[in-house]
């Protein structure tokens, strides 16, 4: 049951019109998941996610990429940009995992030390797609009317543009760099974070207790704030998961292309591009980067898959 | 046909007001990517002129900004801007003086064809894994195939290419490794460019026929004694592959943004080589003009899907006073989500 309700993330996108029985449905759908389970058993303090092994696996390995990004020492003491040239293209050993390179640098280090630059410039992403369309959703959910025609039009012109050809147009004015690498993936990613936030605001916004706030004397900056946000946010946390893996990959394809950190840096995509000319010889420079960053995204994929019908369980 | 017939100017109308819209989102992608790429940068004129160029005198500059028309103010530049684009001059490259409509005229060939195929086989692709995986009566088997498209989504397509390129250029040399000459150098890019679209067809296709085959019309056919592939192929997929057909413009909207990693990748000529050398390049007029021209081949695909819609699934009721509301099915009211998460 629950893998079935799981390959549908995009309920949360369910059009504004039905949002009342929307919520009666998924409240039926709640209980039927449960089934004749008790629900009360202490299972329910572990979050359904972690009893799934790939889910925990998932949750492992984006610790253990944190733990990278935040100090890379930990895993890999080495020098990231120092060499032994006479150790140059070895093949993966217990020495050096992953190999060395044309200079002889350890692959493994290089990895290890590229994940700040990687895993940061996907997380300054996320933060600028989420707080932007977060803001542009609960404006044009909340207020509603004109503004909210004029904002999703915004939003239809925003997803008619490929999103990587937006982020490359973002790259052609800002010019080249991590950062602004960063901000162009984020700006590409603004539009279905505004539509799903919009959609559940819009869900949330006619709830008794939001009435309830609203009459009890509260300004509506405070009910938005305080009653409305908390209770429409839950998609957009599975969604920003989601564009987590999406901007690790589409940072790392803009800095395959050349557009991120100048060369010595161990970016993730920039790695994989300097072991093209060693296509023939050395395998591994192209493949266990490339490894790395896919097994990245599944992760975060699964995760946030893993958190959508948690979410939905609970409700 | 005939349920159209009685309500032929609604039809008209439908029509006329897709147009408008398709005409609407246009000038929107024109805008956006005027305030993107001219308003945006702090000083366009430095842009022009190569980057961080220092070697520039401020005389200069100023001939580059009247050149230019940039020392006119924004909105005026916007208007002369859009009159160049109403009569068909997108402007001349920067790094070549080369109008850019020639640029990306003489670049769409061979895009078009790596596209073509690489649209055949991720339908071919995702369709099958799709069907595979509803159809087959063993648990493992479904398993296995739904666990591929989110490992399809997940895997860099600038890694793949370069994995296939080792394994069947190098280890088997099978297909050549990079050019566009014959159609086995065309294989490998295809592959490549096909793998992310085929993982979101067969998500999407996938989700759409286990809905199909809860509804009540398949029980009769499974009461009227039809068989398991009778069932699913006959009945089942020819209404799941509706929702499917309506993020067409989606497929190809990620197909053309594709080509700027696979044609840099196997060194091939074409739209996405055009985009990769213009923003290395900081070439403003053929950065646009590709904006632009994947909004259009967006906007057209998708006018062209709606117009055809009512054709091929006559439960459509079309009202033209909110052209948005053309009611399908319910199971496909957002379609288009899966893809959004793969835009690479």
């Amino acid at each position: 049951m629950s893998e079935t309700v799981a390959l549908v993330p995009d309920r949360w996108e369910q059009s504004s019109d039905a949002f009342a029985a929307t919520a009666v449905d998924r409240f039926d759908d709640a209980v039927v998941a449960r089934g004749s389970g008790s629900t009360a058993s202490p299972s329910r303090r572990i979050p359904a996610a972690l009893r799934r092994p790939l889910v925990a696996a998932s949750i492992l390995w984006l610790a253990v990429v944190v733990i990278a990004a935040l100090w890379p020492a930990l895993l890999a003491p080495g020098d990231p940009l120092g060499g032994t040239p006479a150790d140059n293209l070895q093949a993966p050993s217990l020495a050096h995992l992953f190999g060395t390179d044309q200079l002889g640098r350890d692959l493994y280090t290089r990895v290890v030390h590229g994940t700040a630059l990687t895993v940061s410039a996907a997380a300054i992403a996320v933060a600028v797609g989420v707080v932007v369309g977060s803001l542009i959703g609960l404006v044009s959910g909340f207020v509603g009317g004109r503004t909210d025609a004029v904002l999703m039009r915004v939003a239809d012109v925003l997803l008619a543009i490929p999103g990587l050809l937006l982020s490359l147009a973002i790259i052609t004015a800002l010019g080249f760099g991590t950062v602004n690498v960063a901000i162009a993936v984020g700006i590409a990613s603004v539009a279905s974070v505004a539509r799903v936030l919009r959609s559940e605001v819009l869900r949330v916004r006619t709830a008794p207790y939001v009435e309830v706030a609203r009459a009890s004397g509260n300004g509506w900056i405070a009910v938005l704030l305080r009653h409305v946000l908390p209770n429409s946010i839950a998609p957009v946390v599975v969604l920003a998961v989601l564009e987590f893996g999406t901007a690790i990959l589409a940072v790392s394809a803009l800095s395959f292309l050349g557009y991120g950190a100048p060369p010595p840096a161990p970016e993730w995509g920039a790695l994989v591009s300097g072991g093209r000319d060693y296509l023939r010889t050395a395998w591994w420079l192209t493949a266990l980067p490339g490894l790395v960053i896919a097994v990245t995204v599944l992760a975060a994929n699964r995760l946030s898959r893993g958190l959508d019908s948690e979410g939905r369980a609970r409700r | 046909m005939s349920a159209l017939s009685p309500a032929r100017g609604v039809l008209a109308r439908y029509v006329a007001t897709r147009l408008a819209q398709a005409l609407l989102v246009l000038w929107a992608a024109y805008t956006l990517s005027f305030l993107v790429l001219y308003a945006l940068p702090s000083d366009p004129v430095a842009l022009l002129a190569g980057g961080d160029a220092t070697d520039i005198s401020p005389e200069q500059l100023d001939a580059l900004r009247q050149r230019y028309g940039l020392d006119q103010p924004l909105w005026v530049q916007y208007l002369l801007h859009l009159r160049g684009i109403l009569s068909g001059d997108l402007g001349a490259s920067i790094s070549t003086g080369r109008p850019v409509v020639e640029v990306i005229g003489e670049a769409i060939p061979p895009t078009a064809q790596l596209a073509g195929l690489a649209l055949i086989v991720a339908v071919l692709l995702g369709a099958g894994i799709a069907i595979a995986a509803t159809l087959t009566r063993s648990r493992r088997l479904s398993t296995f195939l739904l666990a591929l498209p989110p490992l399809g989504v997940a895997v860099p397509s600038f890694w793949l290419g370069l994995v296939l390129i080792q394994w069947f250029s190098f280890q088997i040399p099978l297909f050549p490794a990079m050019g566009d000459k014959g159609f086995t150098a065309l294989v490998l890019p295809a592959i490549t460019l096909a793998v992310p679209t085929s993982a979101a067809i067969a998500q999407l296709l996938s989700k759409s026929l286990t809905t199909t085959l809860g509804e009540p019309y398949i029980d009769t056919a499974w009461a009227k004694g039809a068989g398991r592939v009778r069932v699913h192929l006959r009945h089942a997929l020819r209404n799941a592959a509706l929702p499917a057909l309506t993020v067409t413009g989606l497929v190809v909207g990620q197909l053309l943004s594709g080509t700027v990693v696979t044609e840099t990748v196997f060194s091939r000529p074409g739209i996405g080589r055009v985009t990769a050398l213009a923003v290395q390049q900081q070439d403003v007029p053929v950065v646009q003009g590709i904006v632009l021209f994947a909004a259009a081949v967006f906007v057209l695909t998708t006018l062209a899907v709606d117009l055809l819609y009512p054709l091929l699934d006559p439960r459509i009721v079309l009202s033209s006073a909110s052209p948005r509301r053309v009611r399908r099915r319910p199971a496909d009211a957002t379609a288009p989500a899966p893809l959004e998460t793969a835009v690479l």
